[in-house]
């Protein structure tokens, strides 16, 4: 069966949700991954966004985190403090789907600006909530397209902390959860090492090879522990896009 | 019911509350997020007066922010987040004025935002966070060192200390507070007697209005006190903490305001076509903002059919099946 780098993307994103996970939805593919987990792998999720929509029913999808289809309908509408309390609520288990313009092998992010931060070459959105769900949730998925110019050995501005400079870093910057449990790219599925925390192969798409993973990754990259991820089913691509995106407004 | 009073001299036109209470060089908040309840007739109007050096406090006010930056208004900008959602991951005047060293910048997260607008709020100097530990965010400083203690630029973009209340390895990030002149939202209802009442999220409108000194409120229509206070629960705002209320129809547009109309993909997609060049902007400008009368002039160019599209579904809150390709 046929299916485009950008649904997939959104279907293994989604196999990392349990069911009863609470889930932050960013704009972009995070949207389209969080509402596909609901749909399909985890029903009993519940998603909602930093602006304060919590649990709405996702009839259409939105097309920004203010959207009023994230207020359609939905267990409450809060604003940005509410919110956040959710995002570090210490009882919930709470997973975050983020995107940005460079990552690093830490899973550290930047979506601030490319070149010197005082005189950018380019400037980019800013966190938003993105560094405040790296910060506080219990743990976050990150969306990217696979290049040299995004996997980069060193970001020009580090937005949002993932495991920092490795090891028990993030804890000892005074952390008490948290960090990226996967990188999902158009190519691959990207984990990190329990000890470490460095990024390392963990499920590359059928028809990619360990080598085109690493030869699209700006710092050396662990391939050796990689199998072929499972490819979607035809249940799955069918609640994608005639459920989740019918206007196909983020599938492209 | 009969035509409303004038809420005891609040009641005035945008051009008025404009005129009043956002001089050049002020501090200013705009309430809604990205494409949703963003106070555009007062923004446009902003615009129109050709009101300068303002210094604009934000979370995530995409649309409005945009507008303002593009239109020269902004000198200084602490801010969240510079984005318009699908419409436009990073807002286009926004990028092009601070690639082009036209804007000062100071980087914050939303969470850091609404907190600081919370800490203004309360009267509380500055207030704790967990979150930036280790980032940039906390690094890096985007205003010179010249601009602190200056015209409400604190001392310190931010300050990390060790939580007084526990041993070691526990930091805590202290925000300062922000107070700005004024702060100006969009809602759907306001009273005769100047109650506020916003449907749907409320973003951090609400801290952004208890921390100014003055507050300016457009909004879709007035309704009689009588009608808010049966149901007291759903009110955003007292009267009290209201200076200007403004009757603008549409006021939110291209932005959605939620239970009443949706925002606008044609003028958006419009809107980011012609960012894209410094001619076609200039040429926006021109069309939308400054050969324009007024909010009437506005909507009658939008069109009503545009209007009618465009229009909520008042249950769902948005227009259901509205193309927004």
């Amino acid at each position: 069966m046929e299916y485009s780098p950008r649904e997939m993307m959104a279907i293994a994103a989604g196999r990392f949700i349990k069911d009863g996970d609470v889930l932050f939805a960013g704009t972009g593919v995070a949207m389209l991954a969080a509402t596909v987990a609901k749909r399909i792998h985890a029903p009993h999720a519940h998603i909602f966004f930093e602006t304060g929509g919590i649990g709405p029913t996702l009839e259409e999808l939105p097309m920004a985190v203010a959207d009023p289809r994230v207020m359609a309908f939905a267990n409450l509408n809060a604003g940005l403090v509410e919110a956040f309390s959710y995002v570090a609520n210490r009882r919930l288990h709470t997973i975050a789907f983020l995107g940005a313009a460079q990552i690093d092998k830490y899973g550290n992010m930047n979506s601030t600006v490319i070149g010197d931060y005082h005189a950018p070459r380019v400037r980019f959105s800013g966190s938003g909530g993105a560094c405040d769900a790296g910060s506080l949730a219990s743990g976050f998925i990150v969306f990217m397209q696979h290049g040299v110019l995004k996997f980069v050995e060193k970001l020009d501005y580090l937005t949002t902390p993932g495991w920092l400079t490795g090891g028990d870093s993030r804890r000892h910057a005074g952390y008490r959860r948290g960090g990226p449990i996967a990188v999902v790219t158009n190519l691959c599925v990207l984990k990190f090492d329990d000890s470490t925390h460095e990024m390392y192969l963990a499920e590359r798409y059928e028809g990619v090879t360990p080598e085109r993973v690493r030869e699209n990754t700006g710092f050396a990259l662990d391939v050796s522990r990689s199998s072929v991820a499972e490819p979607p089913d035809a249940e799955e691509l069918r609640i994608l896009r005639d459920e989740v995106d019918p206007q196909r407004l983020i599938l492209g | 019911m009969a035509q409303h009073n004038d809420l005891g001299g609040k009641l005035i036109t945008v051009g008025e509350a404009v005129e009043r209470f956002v001089p050049d060089g002020c501090q200013i908040a705009v309430g809604g997020f990205t494409i949703t309840r963003n106070p555009m007739a007062a923004v446009y109007e902003i615009a129109r007066r050709h009101i300068k050096d303002l210094h604009l406090v934000a979370h995530s006010n995409g649309q409005a922010l945009d507008l303002l930056v593009g239109a020269g208004c902004v000198r200084r900008l602490d801010i969240a987040y510079g984005g318009n959602g699908r419409f436009a991951p990073t807002c286009i005047r926004f990028r092009k004025a601070v690639e082009r060293g036209e804007l000062l910048v100071e980087d914050y997260t939303n969470n850091m935002m609404s907190l600081r607008f919370l800490a203004g709020a309360l009267g509380v100097p500055f207030i704790p966070s967990k979150s930036g530990l280790g980032t940039d965010v906390i690094a890096r400083e985007g205003f010179p060192a010249e601009l602190r203690g200056t015209e409400g630029v604190p001392v310190h973009k931010l300050v990390v200390i060790e939580n007084p209340f526990a041993d070691g390895d526990d930091q805590v990030v202290l925000l300062p507070a922000l107070t700005p002149d004024v702060s100006i939202i969009h809602a759907q209802q306001v009273s005769t007697d100047g109650t506020v009442r916003i449907r749907g999220l409320s973003f951090a409108d609400l801290e952004q209005c208890k921390a100014a000194s003055a507050v300016i409120v457009t909004c879709e229509e007035i309704v009689p006190e009588s009608y808010l206070r049966l149901a007291p629960d759903q009110n955003a705002l007292p009267p009290f903490l209201v200076d200007a209320v403004v009757l603008a129809p549409y006021g939110a547009h291209p932005t959605a305001c939620p239970y009443v109309y949706d925002y606008d993909p044609a003028h958006l997609n419009h809107y980011k076509a012609v960012a894209k060049g410094d001619e076609s902007w200039a040429a926006y400008l021109d069309e939308w903002v400054y050969d324009v009368e007024g909010w009437d002039a506005y909507l009658d160019k939008v069109g009503g059919a545009q209007l009618a599209r465009i229009r909520a579904n008042t249950v769902a809150g948005y227009a259901p099946g509205l193309d927004r390709r």
